[in-house]
């Protein structure tokens, strides 16, 4: 049984169809690295995955729960699955540490005692205890993402999800968010990341699947992909990549 | 011109005025607790898929902000009695008239600031809180509210003064409110001015008192800004980064 597995799964908004026809299979403890052009239905394949987006055709399953109409599938699968944003989506209201107990005590039912050690862990694990009680107006796009990443974790995910989780960041910061992403792949966290860091996706990824105009249009592992990609429109993106 | 300060002092002081001060707060009070209490739920519905409720509540808002406010008061005290018959008997006071009417109204417009303050919140909130598996409940009671209300405070605020001066129309069902305290006295007395100054100093005290307790609620929400959230948390050195 795969982790996550997309079969001809299409989506559109309106008239647009934003995902056509994607099949792709995720093992248990595989890092995937999903790239392509802007508005090519990268985060709209991502976000199927958890139901934030809902497919129309298809299937979808994720460790084993095929997601259905129904909604105790699709809070199982969520509870599952985390996930990781490109603009952060910490609650603002709430300090990093209740951003990450909020979940496991209404989600999970935990008790606050257990959650704030949790989430003392995650913290600690993306380096960032010492602000735990800052509120995220007070942190640094850095800071937040890995607080983010952080509360992901709490929820004990048996997989990650992350969408761009670099590129609202200002240079300087993205090394650190990567280095926790890393350390992530390395304990053996099955990952699919929306991503154009090269160094991230060679260093981890599994495989790195590129998709433009809602397609799959190939699917290799990084080295081949980088260095010699056979379509054409992969070609140009990766030298768009590489020079923008 | 004559103004009598001994006059003015009289009306000031008075334990009338005072009351009619009172029963204007709180029946404003009163009123906008209930109109709120009523119109955080409609906002939530009229913001999610077309139902038979949604299209209820629409209505709703339509009628109470055309019906004129005189006449959803004088509706209430005179008709509802013949229609209903427990509302005929004495614990049906101009008071409670006025604080159904007044509330009912008040929903109306209150539920077009909790709307777009509910709006207001980043769509990506709710996507986060639901990718944690939190439930739709959860994600608006935990998520969206709390930052929902911060945004809504302003105009809330905003249309409690509105409220705080309408409730002199309970004048016409005869509610022993501040503006009706004022016009017996000067129906009996002739003294206008010093009357109405008394009155208009109540209704000030009771607006800059909000005003106060709106800057209280606002510096509250400290966690919205970076200089108020870093005085409540310890001494560690904040880098000003980005
Ligand atoms: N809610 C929506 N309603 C209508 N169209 C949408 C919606 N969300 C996405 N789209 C469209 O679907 C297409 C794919 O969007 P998506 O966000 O998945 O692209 P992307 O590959 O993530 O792009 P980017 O690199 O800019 O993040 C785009 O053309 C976008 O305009
Ligand atoms: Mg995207």
């Amino acid at each position: 049984m795969s982790m996550i597995e997309f079969s001809q799964v299409g989506k559109s908004f309106g008239a647009f169809q934003a995902l056509t026809d994607v099949s792709l299979k995720v093992e248990a403890g595989e890092r995937v690295v999903v790239c392509g052009p802007s508005g090519s239905g990268k985060s709209t394949l991502i976000r199927c995955v958890n139901g934030l987006e809902r497919h129309d055709s298809g299937r979808i399953q994720v460790n084993g729960i095929e997601l259905t109409e129904s909604a105790s599938a699709l809070l199982k699968i969520r509870r599952d699955v985390g996930m990781v944003f490109q603009q952060f989506n910490l609650f603002p209201h709430l300090t990093a540490i209740e951003n990450c107990i909020l979940a496991p005590k209404k989600a999970l039912g935990m008790s606050d005692a257990d959650a704030r050690d949790l989430a003392r862990k995650y913290l600690d694990r993306v380096r960032i205890l010492n602000q735990a009680d800052k509120y995220p107006v007070q942190l640094s796009g850095g800071q937040q993402q890995r607080v983010a990443i952080a509360r992901a974790l709490c929820m004990n995910p048996k997989a990650m999800l992350f969408d761009e989780p670099t590129s609202a960041l200002d240079p300087e910061m993205i090394g650190e968010v990567l280095d926790v992403m890393i350390d992530l792949a390395q304990s053996g966290m099955t990952m699919i990341c929306v991503t154009h860091e090269m160094s991230f996706a060679r260093r981890v990824a599994d495989r790195v699947v590129f998709v433009d105009h809602g397609r799959i249009v190939e699917t290799a592992s990084p080295e081949d992909f980088f260095q010699s990609p056979k379509t054409d429109r992969a070609k140009a993106f990766i030298k768009q990549v590489l020079h923008g | 011109m004559n103004f009598n300060v001994d006059v003015f002092w009289a009306a000031l002081s008075s334990w009338a005025f005072f009351k009619g001060a009172l029963i204007t707060l709180a029946l404003a009070v009163v009123s906008h607790a209930t109109a709120i209490a009523i119109s955080v739920p409609m906002a939530v519905v009229i913001r999610g898929r077309p139902s038979l409720l949604r299209g209820s509540i629409t209505a709703y808002i339509g009628f109470f902000r055309a019906a004129p406010t005189l006449l959803l008061l004088l509706f209430v005290w005179n008709a509802l009695p013949q229609f209903i018959p427990i509302f005929r008997q004495a614990w049906f006071t101009p008071f409670l008239a006025a604080w159904i009417a007044l509330a009912l109204n008040e929903a109306a417009y209150q539920v077009e600031i909790n709307r777009s303050a509910l709006q207001a919140v980043d769509a990506g909130q709710t996507a986060a809180g639901e990718a944690l598996g939190l439930t739709r409940f959860h994600v608006l009671r935990y998520v969206v509210l709390p930052q929902a209300a911060r945004i809504a405070v302003a105009p809330t605020v905003n249309e409690f003064i509105t409220l705080l001066k309408i409730t002199s129309l309970a004048s016409v069902i005869s509610l022993q409110e501040l503006m009706t305290v004022t016009q017996v006295t000067v129906a009996r007395t002739f003294q206008f001015t010093e009357h109405y100054a008394a009155a208009l100093i109540y209704y000030l005290a009771m607006v800059y008192a909000l005003m106060a307790v709106q800057k209280r609620i606002e510096k509250s929400f400290s966690w919205a800004n970076r200089a108020a959230a870093t005085k409540d948390t310890p001494a560690i050195a904040v880098p000003v980064q980005r």
